[in-house]
């Protein structure tokens, strides 16, 4: 039975049957996928480009250092962002048990771990939101950046022009995630995946999520680790 | 054919999937570590080294995310292929690119004057700053 996967492989290419046994609309979405890489790859990799090009560059943990309820001089480097990355790997967590729970034809945990999931996509749209509205207030906006280089020399626009385009397309994938997410709860509530006998568009949305989770992983790292 | 793979996973998904969620968690801690570790620190050699061990985390944290939560690992190796091979791109696009960025710093420091002195002078744009946040203030107060 499993010889299928693993003895001739050879023979996947013979015609016949699909050569990746995966369904059309889950491949698409793997190609959708590395396509979207190819984007936020460009986006970080001109980041990286101008970082290298550029004097100076100002401390992230002087700029990200504050947190919601804080008082105005704060000073938790870290703190607010590492909160934000868990909150993404939990929901990330949630949503590989939906899928799971979507093969075993389990309704109900299919709506618990969607609910959870889109909770914590909007619990990450919040944190986000908050962080964008405190940097605005600092005097950070596209074109506009108040913040020092690390040694104290004159910084450039390119910072905060970066810092606010990068987040904002993650944070646009993980609002339409949310969105794709609240459909297929609707779908699950509705049984149209019972009626079709299978749960497999659970699994495109999956990947969806899981790839704004991979998206973050990065961001996280190149912006305010590194 | 097709079920009895998809209930040969059933039996360690869960405990995969807790596995995975176990080791990501720590990766993270294990980043978040290093980065607190780097605040203040001098030594730009060390700096160096703690920022590529942080880039090694973040590339494993990835493999974790695209090899069991979405599945990847787990597919025909066709379909690995197909996925992973075009974005071996990226080893050359990350070197080339920052090479080109590194060599155009040094041609502005070497050739233009205006510019490296502006890089080195201190700036006092914190007053600057807090203006703009009191016009900030002041806009949303009106």
């Amino acid at each position: 039975m499993s010889t299928t996967t693993t003895a001739v492989p050879e023979k996947l290419w013979s015609g016949g049957k699909s050569p990746f046994k995966v369904e059309y609309g889950k491949l698409m979405m793997w190609y959708f996928l590395m396509s979207d890489a190819f984007t936020f790859g460009a986006f970080l990799i001109a980041y990286g480009t101008t970082r290298f090009a550029t004097n100076g560059w100002p401390n992230p943990n002087e700029v990200f250092k504050s947190y919601p309820f804080a008082s105005e001089n704060a000073n938790a480097p870290l703190v607010f962002v590492s909160i934000m990355t868990f909150i993404l790997i939990i929901s990330s967590v949630t949503m590989v048990l939906a899928v799971q729970a979507g093969q075993q034809m389990k309704k109900n945990a299919v709506v618990i771990n969607l609910i959870l999931t889109i909770i914590g996509g909007a619990a990450f749209l919040s944190c986000q939101a908050w962080e964008w509205n405190h940097l605005f207030h600092e005097g950070a906006w596209w074109g506009r950046n108040p913040f020092l280089n690390a040694d104290g020399t004159a910084s450039t626009t390119n910072f905060t022009n970066f810092f606010f385009t990068i987040t904002g397309f993650h944070g646009f994938h993980v609002f339409s995630g949310v969105i794709i997410n609240i459909i297929m709860l609707i779908m699950t509530l509705t049984d149209t995946f019972e009626k079709r006998g299978h749960y497999l568009m659970i699994e495109k949305a999956g990947l969806y999520w899981h790839f704004v989770d991979l998206v973050w992983v990065f961001v996280f790292t190149c912006f305010y680790l590194i | 054919m097709e079920h009895t793979a998809v209930a040969e996973h059933h039996e360690g998904g869960k405990k995969e999937v807790i596995r995975v969620t176990i080791i990501l968690t720590v990766l993270t801690i294990i980043e978040l570590a290093l980065g607190f570790a780097m605040m203040g620190m001098e030594n730009q050699r060390l700096r160096l080294a703690i920022k590529g061990a942080i880039v090694i985390l973040m590339l494993s944290k990835a493999f974790y995310i695209v090899g069991y939560f979405m599945h990847l690992k787990h597919e025909v190796k066709n379909l690995i292929m197909t996925i992973v091979v075009p974005l071996f791109i990226f080893f050359w696009f990350i070197f080339s690119f920052l090479y080109d960025g590194n060599s155009f710093k040094n041609l502005k420091n070497t050739y233009d004057p205006y510019k490296k002195e502006l890089s080195t002078t201190k700036a006092e744009k914190k007053e600057e700053a807090k203006e703009i946040k009191t016009d900030e203030k002041k806009k949303a107060v009106d």
